[in-house]
């Protein structure tokens, strides 16, 4: 019961400050709101029990795309006099725009049907770095490669696009 | 439950009092080094002084900059205390202690992923570095925020590649395991010396310590990301540095020299070995931080084209091509080959 109780704050906190990104004005404590919610999310998949996509998520979310975020607002040094206003029109196109995919998703959401789960799930150690590791190796060894090719062809068109033409002829 | 919780205590008392002593003890090195005597007024050999820093520390005025960021200037050397702290809780520091009511584990926790929370947590420390050189409004600490960042994001990836080796050795994540696999005198350092220099470069690099101490540099930055700080918070500041220089020796010696096994090991059991083999932890980590505060009296600080440069061009190639050997090695002794 306890943990169903822990599992609702975690759960609750989440959608809070994943909220508090939206709304708070200054775009350096978005950055921060963002890092405290993908800090709650690795905390929500601790509570599965799964721990690697937990560390994972907190060393490559929290830890290295957030630092860039980061870097980059720092060097904007955006303060309130210098924010870009933004007309009435633009606000009313974006709510627009954010209610109907709004609507959309309901839409779509409100008729599914919950599928049982097809492989039952005996204990919870799925999680764990062991088993994870042992199934993406064999049951799911080609979508995993693939991803990963996937993952160098994009590491390569940044680094092709980062360069000027005259450095990659060379 | 009550052992853990009296465990947390010790440890945290243990890294405050250790990082204490390793100002004064870096104080003295440095006096060496430069044929000084360094402090010895108060107390015996000067042995209170990091007691008098503290209290001095206390007693400054304690100023938040007019146009700062309060909250995120308050948060900055909290964050770094916190994360340099928080890695502690996986390490092993011996073997169990034998109680009649069973063992008593001296680890606060064996998590599955191990050696990953401590890189997680790691990666997290420098927010409190960005955080605190950002919200202070001054160009100079912005810089000091902005080498650092972009410093740990470049050494981050060699050190986690060349960690990845000693794990594939091991065949498991957890400390516990790894300094297991490495009983008496089998230590990791002889298998793997050029994962060791990698991950020690980039230890050195994630701590901020000379000669990659490009975040504070003197000459060009003021103080760089403390220059608005004073009273405690930058004792905060320093002080995460030292806890961070003493859990980083403690993860180099368990990785790399067998954590708390000693040669000639087997001839002792029981408590006798869980006393032994703590102090023999304590030596290497004790052996550690003297290696890194002689390394930054010796060498001068790099330029940060140049640490970008090692960083990216060097310790990442040569990490690769460690990996890709041992992989090799290891699929080769295993039998796959035949």
């Amino acid at each position: 019961m306890s943990i169903e109780i822990l599992v609702y704050i975690l759960g609750g906190l989440t959608v809070g400050s994943a909220l508090m990104v939206v709304l708070s004005k200054h775009p350096i404590r978005s950055v921060m709101y963002l890092i405290l919610t993908f800090f709650l999310i690795s905390a929500n998949y601790i509570m599965l029990n799964a721990q690697f996509v937990a560390i994972v998520n907190m060393m490559v979310y929290a830890g290295a795309i957030m630092v860039l975020f980061l870097f980059v607002l720092m060097l904007l040094n955006l303060s309130k006099e210098n924010e870009p206003k933004s007309s009435l029109l633009v606000k009313i196109a974006s709510a627009l725009a954010g209610g109907s995919l709004l609507l959309v998703l309901v839409a779509a959401i409100k008729d599914t049907v919950v599928l049982q789960v097809a492989e039952k799930v005996t204990d919870n150690a799925s999680g764990l770095v062991q088993n994870l590791g042992h199934l993406l190796f064999t049951k799911y060894v080609l979508p995993f490669e693939v991803s990963s090719i996937l993952f160098i062809a994009a590491i390569v068109g940044a680094v092709l696009l980062a360069k000027r033409e005259s450095q990659i002829i060379e | 439950m009550l052992e853990k919780l009296i465990l947390v205590g010790i440890i945290f008392t243990i890294s405050l009092v250790i990082a204490m002593y390793a100002t004064y003890f870096e104080r003295k090195v440095a006096a060496w080094f430069q044929d000084r005597i360094g402090p010895d007024r108060a107390g015996p050999f000067g042995l209170l002084q990091p007691l008098a820093d503290g209290v001095k520390m206390f007693l400054k005025e304690d100023f938040i900059p007019r146009n700062s960021d309060k909250w995120l200037f308050i948060m900055g050397p909290g964050i770094a205390m916190f994360t340099s702290l928080m890695t502690s809780t996986i390490i092993p520091w011996g073997p169990d202690i034998v109680t009649a009511s069973g063992n008593i584990v001296l680890q606060v926790a064996d998590f599955d992923i191990g050696i990953l929370f401590i890189l997680g947590v790691v990666s997290v420390g420098v927010y409190g570095i960005m955080i605190g050189g950002w919200a202070s409004n001054n160009k100079f600490s912005l810089f000091g925020a902005i080498r650092a960042s972009s410093q740990m994001i470049s050494y981050e990836l060699a050190m986690g590649i060349s960690v990845i080796t000693i794990v594939m050795m091991t065949g498991s994540l957890s400390l516990r395991d790894i300094t297991e696999a490495q009983h008496g005198m089998n230590w990791n350092i002889f298998y793997q010396p050029l994962a060791f220099v990698i991950f020690f470069v980039c230890s050195l690099a994630e701590l901020n310590r000379a000669p990659f101490d490009l975040a504070e540099c003197e000459s060009e930055l003021i103080g760089g990301y403390h220059t608005e700080y004073g009273s405690m918070k930058l004792g905060f500041f320093l002080f995460a540095e030292y806890v961070g220089m003493f859990i980083s020796s403690a993860v180099i010696s368990i990785l790399f020299f067998g954590g708390y096994n000693f040669p000639g090991m087997d001839s002792v059991e029981g408590n006798t070995l869980a006393v032994l083999g703590v102090v023999a932890l304590f030596v290497k980590i004790f052996f550690f931080i003297f290696v890194i505060m002689w390394i930054r009296w010796t060498l001068p600080r790099f330029r940060f084209d140049q640490l970008m440069h090692l960083g990216w061009k060097r310790l990442i190639p040569l990490a690769l091509i460690n990996l890709l050997v041992t992989g090799l090695v290891i699929a080769f002794t295993s039998g796959w080959f035949n």
